[in-house]
């Protein structure tokens, strides 16, 4: 009752006349129209403004901070990249160098990157929703947005949007890159770059084509059971396979193998060799086996290279007399192998087959009891390799090699969240997923092909990176803001040098014209660097230019119709067109000019930090020794080089010293007259 | 009225209630920590540092407490994990640190408590470096180290001991902050005669570009030991 009453005489208050109720009216208008200017006065940005500003008053340069401010929403608008970023709204001192003592985040100036934010804008690099105008939309995936700002340890991914070629500045993107090849993922999984390239695998995996002939099908079965139990850094991934599985699987692999030299040469059971620890491992080690193959000490670390197999075990892989062919002439059972030809004499095979043989593990195979194959597990092991995509990456008779295996990866950095599956209490974000998938797929179910990887935390985050570097933007990128990687050079070098050099593998090392490894030297210039007679010796017989290095020039056991034949064409072929190497006769050197020479060397430029002249004296050994340099290398070579290294050869360490050419002289003729070993 | 009083005192109270230190479940309890491994480490912003950080709780006398609680904590972003637990057999505990996703320097704060339940810690410095940085540490590795660093590693050889003038360690803060920005520039670009050194350093002017050698003297800056303080006007942050 009182309620009523109360009810009515409110009402009667508001509207009991018209006067009243136009009065009453026109307030709730007023309220109703007040409503949006309220909410934009409110509004989150305006909040962070202020605090900026408030911020900016007490310091030193506020007058010139506060002419630069702009209020208001601001924003970076790029229509080719298609970049509209209101970042800058809230982010109000991105630009502003003065303010990086201060604590707010927001507030800081952007740290120096190579890109100006006008001509980027900041979404292309860090993602997120580049147009919200409040924090959770912007950073965080929200039920409309599905893009969070990208955790920092994979913002390299976002360079790699644009930049297809090695960049100094992302080493983590690199590394991703090269790990994808590596790891064969690529075989598996198409991945194109923005320019429609197919990333290719960059390991070749073993061919099963003449298996048996190399190994057993117990080692085979305990390797596909876990190959990392065999060798730590094996790159083949564990299939997680049954007894079963791994049983057919072998039984087909033995029973596909064909023999690879035909029956006339089929290498007799009794190989020759020499059990001669000692010996044996001192031509390991003068063949520098190590530079490409690993062996695990006793301290458990790994000693060698990772560009060929780990040796630790190879014992109880391989067969005698495989193992002696494979020495002899590794070409023969694999032409594409990247394993040099040697020419070992005899007593050199005998003592190597010894030594590596006697590297084996007795208990790898100890409780592997496999009764002879039949038709049926060879059948159904033939299934299993078609399935499980072994021919993806190995080359295999009767498997051709499947299409489109696994899913494309082209566009892996720009998956929808919402087509995802994530099990257990996994962050629900894409790296997260990607790294989840990599680290251990079959946590997304145990009918998953996908086999798992040994990887270390940094190489995970790597492929990460390298995967969300994949996003439809980067496919959709203009094609003149794309920076693709340098072409891959088909250069072959002609005749019968070239085969040599093929069969020498040369290219597993070094780099001639933009074809070849990293490992040693580039060749492209070498014959306008190096004198013949030098270079015919060392093909011979290589000595160490370089004391602190560990990988050096193996001993190839050249012949001497070889060595010439190959100093000619590297004399004649490999020349600068840069300057004439005749240019400089070493003869017109005065011995005043040797003198001063000798000056600039020690004094002025104190060479001696890095390189020897004299053994007695220098002992610096960042650079080759110069002790011979002068019966090594040719005087306008020494003179263009001084004057300026690294046009000659990109990259190399020796600092320009912008030399003039009076000084470039002096300590050219200084270096040639170091001909001979002093002691 | 004492209604409303007694909820707007329970809804301070709950707001009030600070969660208390993560206490795992110990009984023994040490009297002092000490650092075993992991500070001073550079990683590139918001990777996990290469080293875990270790630390060991130790008694009065000095000697190692097995089962002793130890929580990290750290600040802007950095995590670690695990974040608490109990100290091993050998008294020492360990975890893995992941850096912020901002540039400069990150301070874990190691905590444990005595028997009567006053908390002792301390702390470790650990190094966030930005794109700049890492592309000066990527330079310092081809151009610098071999020099200025006296470690050998398997993969390189140290040339440090065969100069004539031993170059100084960039993490030699207690001479390097002394130099400035542009001291600093003129050694690198024009070598050391360019400040009347050793021409041992030779000038890299002509081999870096100047982004290059602003790389390098940012990645010097950020792993000084103690931390560089640019001189000149600094404002307060508040």
């Amino acid at each position: 009752m009182r309620l009523r009453d109360k009810l009515a005489s409110v009402w009667q208050f508001l509207f009991g006349d018209s006067a009243r109720a136009f009065g009453s009216l026109s307030v709730l208008l007023a309220c109703c129209l007040s409503v949006v200017p309220a909410r934009d006065y409110f509004r989150e940005w305006r909040r962070y403004q202020d605090d900026y500003l408030r911020l900016v008053r007490g310091r030193g340069d506020a007058i010139a901070l506060q002419r630069r401010f702009q209020s208001g929403v601001q924003q970076i608008w790029l229509p080719e990249l298609g970049v509209v970023d209101r970042c800058t709204t809230c982010h109000t001192g991105l630009k502003e160098a003065g303010l990086r003592d201060v604590r707010e985040l927001q507030f800081r100036p952007h740290p120096a990157i190579p890109h100006p934010l006008t001509e980027f804008g900041c979404a292309m690099c860090h993602r997120g929703q580049g147009a919200a105008t409040t924090v959770e939309e912007a950073h965080r995936s929200t039920k409309a947005w599905e893009q969070p700002v990208l955790p920092a340890r994979y913002l390299e991914s976002s360079c790699g949007q644009c930049h297809q070629n090695t960049l100094t500045g992302t080493p983590q993107l690199s590394l991703g890159r090269k790990l994808l090849a590596r790891y064969d993922c690529v075989s598996c999984h198409a991945v194109k770059t923005p320019g429609g390239a197919q990333m290719a695998s960059s390991t070749g995996a073993p061919l099963l084509t003449h298996i048996a002939e190399k190994t057993s099908r117990e080692w085979i079965f305990a390797w596909l059971k876990n190959p990392q139990a065999y060798s730590a850094t094996a790159t083949m991934p564990n299939f997680q396979l049954s007894d079963e599985d791994a049983r057919d699987l072998s039984a087909y692999l033995i029973s596909q193998s064909t023999p690879y030299l035909p029956g006339a040469e089929a290498p007799s059971a009794a190989q020759s060799k020499t059990e001669n620890a000692q010996e044996g491992a001192s031509v390991y080690g003068e063949a520098f086996c190590a530079s490409c193959h690993a062996v695990q000490n006793a301290a458990g670390l790994m000693v060698g290279g990772d560009v060929g197999p780990e040796l630790t075990r190879v014992g109880s892989k391989v067969k005698p007399e495989w193992l002696g062919q494979w020495l002899r002439n590794p070409k023969i059972y694999d032409s594409d192998t990247a394993m040099p030809h040697y020419r070992f004499d005899e007593k050199q095979l005998a003592l190597l087959a010894g030594f590596l043989e006697a590297k084996s593990d007795s208990d790898l195979l100890a409780n592997v009891q496999l009764p002879p194959a039949t038709d049926a597990q060879v059948a159904r092991g033939k299934v299993l390799a078609r399935d499980r995509g072994c021919a993806a990456c190995h080359q295999i008779n009767g498997v051709p090699k499947p299409d489109n295996f696994a899913p494309d990866l082209t566009a892996a950095g720009s998956r929808s969240l919402a087509k995802l599956v994530f099990v257990g209490d996994m962050p629900h974000t894409l790296p997260d997923y990607l790294a989840a998938k990599i680290r251990d797929p079959r946590t997304f179910g145990q009918q998953l092909k996908m086999p798992k990887y040994t990887l270390t935390t940094q190489q995970v985050d790597a492929l990460v990176t390298a995967l969300l570097a994949q996003t439809d933007r980067a496919q959709a990128m203009p094609a003149v803001l794309r920076i693709p990687g340098p072409p891959a050079s088909k250069y072959q070098p002609a005749g019968k040098a070239g085969e040599f050099m093929n069969d020498m593998n040369c290219f597993s090392c070094h780099a001639i014209n933009g074809r070849g490894g990293d490992m040693a030297p580039d060749l492209t210039w070498e014959g306008s660097a190096v004198q013949r007679k030098w270079l015919v010796d060392f093909l011979k017989n290589p000595n160490t230019l370089r004391p602190a290095l560990i990988r050096r020039m193996p001993k190839f056991n050249l012949s001497d119709a070889d060595a010439n034949m190959l100093a000619n064409y590297m004399m004649t072929v490999y020349q600068t067109p840069a300057f004439d190497r005749d240019g400089i006769d070493p003869a017109k050197f005065s011995a005043s000019d040797v003198e001063e020479g000798r000056q600039l060397f020690y004094s002025k430029y104190a060479c001696q930090a890095c390189h020897i002249v004299d053994p007695q004296k220098d002992k610096g050994y960042i650079g080759p020794t110069l002790t011979q340099v002068g019966a090594r290398l040719n005087a306008a070579w020494i003179f263009h080089w001084l004057k300026d290294p690294q046009a000659l050869r990109p990259g190399t360490l020796e600092p320009n010293q912008h030399l003039s050419d009076q000084d470039a002289r002096a300590l050219t003729a200084f270096l040639m007259a170091q001909r001979a070993i002093k002691r | 009225m004492r209604r409303i009083t007694i909820v707007v005192l329970l809804l301070l109270a709950a707001c009030a209630r600070r969660s208390s230190p993560p206490q795992a479940q110990a009984k023994v309890f040490g009297a002092a920590l000490v650092e075993v491994s992991g500070s001073r480490q550079a990683a590139g912003i918001g990777m996990a540092v290469d080293q875990t950080l270790v630390v060991q709780v130790n008694d009065a006398h000095g000697s190692p407490v097995a089962g002793a609680p130890v929580w990290f904590h750290a600040a802007g972003g950095a995590v670690l994990n695990p974040a608490m637990g109990l100290t091993g057999s050998d008294g020492q505990f360990s975890a893995t640190l992941t850096l912020g996703g901002s540039a400069g320097r990150y301070q874990v704060v190691a905590r444990s408590r005595d028997t009567s339940g006053k908390e002792f810690e301390i702390r470790m410095d650990e190094i966030a470096l930005g794109y700049q940085q890492m592309q000066g540490r990527q330079l310092n590795e081809q151009h610098c180290v071999r020099c200025h660093e006296s470690e050998s590693s398997a993969e390189r050889v140290s040339n440090h001991d065969n100069l004539s003038k031993a170059p100084h360690s960039f993490t030699d803060g207690g001479v390097l902050n002394a130099m400035s920005d542009s001291d600093l520039e003129s050694i690198i670009s024009h070598g050391g005669p360019a400040l009347n050194r050793s021409p041992e350093m030779p000038p890299y002017g002509y081999t870096l570009s100047k982004t290059e050698i602003e790389a390098v003297m940012a990645y010097i800056r950020a792993v000084s030991d103690p931390p560089y303080r640019p001189k000149g006007l600094i404002y307060a942050s508040r």
